[in-house]
């Protein structure tokens, strides 16, 4: 099963080492990870999708914590949250399927952010699966460059 | 002049040398180098010890030494690049048996960093899976609160080493420094456990039939074994230890039945095999007692694990009632709670665990001279402040088994990492640490050679280090393994033409005596301790002496061989 | 019984030595432990010879050795945990320069990874600054296709040391191969150069009046020694080398002017700040020759740099013409070239270098028995095909300063990372691999200390390495700079109580002779070289001998003390 966690760590270099390294020292199994600025200049955050069921997660969160450069570390799988991801994906069109690429692209909500004789590039925004759907829907065209950023997320309010 | 006026500026070096000792530190094992030409001009001007190693693992090792005996931090130090890469294992070595370390490397300078510079080595990148944390230092104003958070790290929670990283120009330069306040918002220290839980343990003691209490390094670390032994005592507990507990409860303790797992004694593993309640203090579930089975492992009983480090706590085995805290805070309070409740109906179980113990006593031949034999006269001419260093083999585990340890810290040895070459020094830095002591090693020629040129800086100091070396002329554990499970199969475990190590003694300043039978024993150890020196006996042994009982790989700890 | 049923039962560990055979490897320094059982044992039925060394450390600078006097991919092996962190400080040295390695490691059983076991280290992690790839097999059928790329990863290109990682449940199990085909599209290996470039250069070279080649170890590693020396004599180029160059050119070749940097010579130091040209082959414009002030170096010259590596170019320096590929491939290329162009015109240039060289040679007092004088003395009476191996320290300098190194691949001596103790395991590497040349040893007290241990596996195999120690007392590197720039303030650098040397390798069973006096040297050296076994020679020198001339830290090459 699929977790995803999100950890303030500190805004240093070698920090990221740190954790990849742990990760790959204990064999968790990473699917993606984002880090990201947050308002404090002094801390990143982490987003981190990892595959393992519940012992194995409560063994990752745990020892991630224990890494002094990572003040907390919350499991967001199981809560109310809004989750994203950016992805800019490069199509290869001719005169005959681009009208068809546009449309499939305006259904998902995609927008046109580079445009060539035989390609072009759809910027999209949303959660996981509908990023593997529209990549699914357009593969028939010819996928010719793909660039995701990994998931984030925020808890929802309570109120 | 208005008071600002007067400040002054010190230099990288000696702000670290005043923050050191600021810390308590009185003794560094280091090894000087380029970079670290700044601190060593420093040092001059200091009151900190400095022992100068022959090898910078011999200096890391004495660090760890120096803190197993005494619960201090210990403090190493070694130049960049091949300086710093040789505390490797070291480092390594402490990390496994959270021993508080820091360890000091210098750097090239900064605007050097990431050039391939000469004697350059990314010394924090090599060492971040085995220490605790690090600091590469680019300012040295902060070297007071970096100074101050590392020891904080390494000695407080799980202990273990952290790393500074000390660029030459750093050490150098001139600055003011900033104050040293800590700032570790990612760290906390456990240290009183939660109290229902305590007094659900309380409960589950007073209500078992079979208990067991399986005590580690956490207890040694916590000074737990004090209110350890008075709640074994209380409620009539048997207590089992890790090769790190060992010293937990003294030697001979009638609660104490031995150490459990691959080499333990059979009564202790067939107790915790069969016990209904275990009691874990301070350990880790680790596969040399576990075989790696961790669902196989007492599985009647009901499993309570308190420890400091949430990250052990069901890492391997199911944990009935965790406890994540101070050992000694939580068990003086559980002997509190304990105090207001029954004692536990456990007459049937003594009984039976008295068997086996009558049944299955550690055992050897008494026909000729052999390890156990020698380690065991060992223990009738020491005191009980005596401390009793170890490298790794078989040697290790006869002193486990056959040494009358009787208080904690008196016992060295390389549990998790299992590094030969780690005695000659750790017992440096015991004998260092407290001068007063006597101090043995106990080591096996394999192990011996590998951290030797450490003889020169016990002659040099002249500490009076009595070296049991059991020499038997092959790499005794690993040849074992090959004689039981591989056919007698004997692959690169002879050691072929091993020196005269009497002789290597002598050339080195040091007494050396040999011995080669029975009855020589006892006479050459008493005069090894009579005498005002170090001394090491080298004891002729036969290679095909066994390590018994032994659990084989893979096999659940009921499974003995030769128990 | 059909072909298919009578197929050998391969497990992991036999289909590594296959592999390993197949890559034609013939020997292997390794040193067992647990995990490795299975591959120990699968050891004593292949025909790959297995060296034990008394310490990882000295297995590892050993397969370094042999690499560096052979252009062979060296092989070493260590157990897991603390045998493979004992590999460290080797695996750093190779990798400082570019020494091809296969560096192998057992780890503990798959399922146990990442749970803090019995002799576990993440050593891929730890390696990562410091290898070039690794391994960790997690499937035994992929051993042929890992160890194929390792080897070819390890050898081509930039070399460098190469991990693989194997557990012992991979080691053990019984698998059917998958073929070796290399998957490995993010790697290229640079080869001819751009021939439009070398067009270019030989133009420049052609048009220049003051050029001077600077060559380092990438001439070594590319076997261009001899189109370099052509080429150098073809159009009167005046050379200068690093340390690692030494023996791309034979030392009295007269267009040697010698080592570069900051214990170069005058002559070469003010050639390259004054030459107009600057073709460097196969170096890296390391700190030790340009003091760290790539802005400062060769100002005035058209610099063209020709490297296999890609990110060394540009990376200290601009080059004006830079050409990525195979050093001999690239200079026979730039030689055919030559042909048509004329040579320089070189005349006065040559004048000077020679007005340099007699004013600024390299000199000694002749009164005593200075290290200077040993080591040339040891270079009278010693072949051509002598390789010469050295430690880290003063006596490295005086030797690539003074011996006369003929031909490539004669000379071992650690340059980038600068690790005392690398000299004794390196020589026996090199003795093992050419048994026929004579090995010869330049060490000080200090690092001879370091890998002592080692000496056990020269009295094994009786390699008649000869060993001369310039026995100071101190540590005088950094006693050197101590007295030069800290005003004699000496701290660290005392080494008290060192032992009798000669008592320590006669206890090792090897000879020892004592040498006190500049009347006596000549014939200890004759008497070591006629003796079929090893000796080690003990000069007495004094601890106020300098190395001269020197570059002065954070100083222009043209700043020498001492000229």
């Amino acid at each position: 099963m699929l977790h995803t966690l999100a950890a303030l760590v500190e805004n240093h270099p070698g920090v990221l080492t740190r954790v990849a390294g742990l990760f790959a020292r204990r064999a968790y199994n990473i699917d993606s990870l984002s880090v990201c600025q947050t308002d404090d200049p002094e801390l990143s955050r982490m987003t981190i999708v990892v595959h393992g069921d519940d012992q194995v997660i409560e063994q990752v969160r745990n020892q991630l914590n224990k890494l002094v450069i990572v003040h907390s570390v919350t499991d967001l799988t199981a809560e109310s949250v809004v989750e994203r991801e950016l992805a800019l994906i490069r199509i290869q069109v001719s005169s005959e399927t681009r009208s068809e690429v546009l449309q499939t692209a305006d259904i998902f909500r995609g927008r046109v952010v580079d445009m060539g004789r035989t390609n072009l590039t759809v910027e999209l925004t949303g959660d996981g699966e509908k990023i593997d759907g529209f990549i699914k829907a357009i593969r028939p065209y010819g996928l010719l460059e793909l660039v995701r950023t990994g998931k984030i997320a925020i808890l929802r309010s309570e109120t | 002049m208005s008071m600002n006026a007067g400040k002054k500026e010190l230099k990288g070096a000696t702000i670290l040398l005043e923050a050191l000792e600021k810390e308590g530190v009185d003794l560094i094992f280091g090894y000087p180098g380029g970079v670290l030409l700044p601190l060593y001009d420093a040092l001059l001007d200091s009151p900190i010890r400095h022992i100068l190693p022959r090898h910078e693992q011999g200096g890391v090792h004495a660090a760890d030494g120096y803190a197993r005996v005494t619960g201090k931090v210990g403090v190493c130090l070694a130049t960049s690049g091949p300086g710093a890469t040789n505390l490797v294992t070291g480092i390594a070595n402490a990390y496994m048996d959270s021993i508080p370390l820091v360890v000091l490397t210098g750097q090239v300078v900064t605007s050097l960093l990431g050039t391939d510079s000469f004697q350059e080595a990314d010394i924090t990148g090599i060492t971040t899976p085995i220490t605790k944390h690090s600091y590469l230092v680019k300012d040295a104003r902060e070297i007071p609160r970096i100074v101050k958070e590392a020891f904080y790290l390494a000695g407080t929670g799980r202990p273990g080493p952290v790393l500074i990283d000390l660029p030459k120009d750093v050490l150098a330069m001139e600055v003011e420094p900033f104050p040293a306040e800590m700032k570790l918002k990612g760290y906390q220290v456990p240290s009183r456990g939660d109290s229902s839980k305590i007094a659900e343990v309380a409960k589950a003691l007073s209500e078992c039939h079979k208990p067991v209490i399986y005590a580690g390094g956490g207890v040694i670390t916590a000074g737990a074994g004090g209110v350890l032994r008075q709640l074994a005592e209380k409620a009539s507990l048997p207590v089992v230890t890790t090769l790190m507990g060992i010293g937990s409860l003294p030697y001979g303790h009638p609660n104490l039945l031995g150490m459990v797992g691959l080499h333990g004694a059979v009564a202790a593993n067939f107790a915790v095999d069969d016990c209904d309640l275990l009691l874990a203090v301070g350990v880790r579930f680790d596969d040399r007692v576990t075989s790696g089975l961790g669902h196989l492992f007492a599985t009647k009983a009901k499993i309570i694990h308190i420890d400091i480090d949430l990250a052990e706590i069901a890492k391997v085995v199911r944990t009935h009632i965790p406890i994540v805290g101070d050992a000694r805070l939580v068990l003086e309070e559980v002997l509190n709670v304990f105090e207001g409740l029954p004692v536990p109906q456990v007459t049937d179980w003594w009984d039976q665990v008295r068997a086996w113990k009558n049944y299955y006593p550690m055992k050897y031949d008494k026909d000729r001279m052999t390890p156990q034999m020698v380690i065991e006269s060992m223990g009738e001419l020491a005191n009980d402040d005596t401390m009793v260093i170890t490298d790794v083999g078989q040697h290790q585990m006869w002193a486990a088994q056959f040494y009358p340890i009787i208080k904690s810290r008196n016992f060295a040895t390389s549990g998790g990492l299992g590094t030969m070459g780690f005695g000659l020094p750790a017992a440096i830095g015991a004998q260092i640490a407290r001068p007063d002591d006597l101090v043995f090693l106990v080591t096996g020629d394999g192990s011996f050679q590998m951290c030797i040129q450490e003889l020169a800086t016990i002659a040099h100091n002249k500490l009076p280090i009595k070296i049991v070396l059991l020499n038997n002329g092959v790499l005794g554990m690993v040849r074992q393994l090959q004689k039981f499970f591989y056919g007698e199969r004997y692959s690169q475990t002879d050691l072929i033409d091993n020196p005269d190590f009497v002789k290597v003694a002598e050339a080195y300043g040091i007494r050396g005596i040999r011995v080669d039978s029975m009855e020589q024993v006892r006479s050459a150890l008493a005069e090894a301790i009579a005498y005002p020196g170090p001394v090491l006996l080298d004891f002729t042994i036969s290679p095909n002496e066994d390590v018994l009982p032994i659990v084989p790989p893979g096999k659940p700890i009921t499974e003995m061989l030769g128990g």
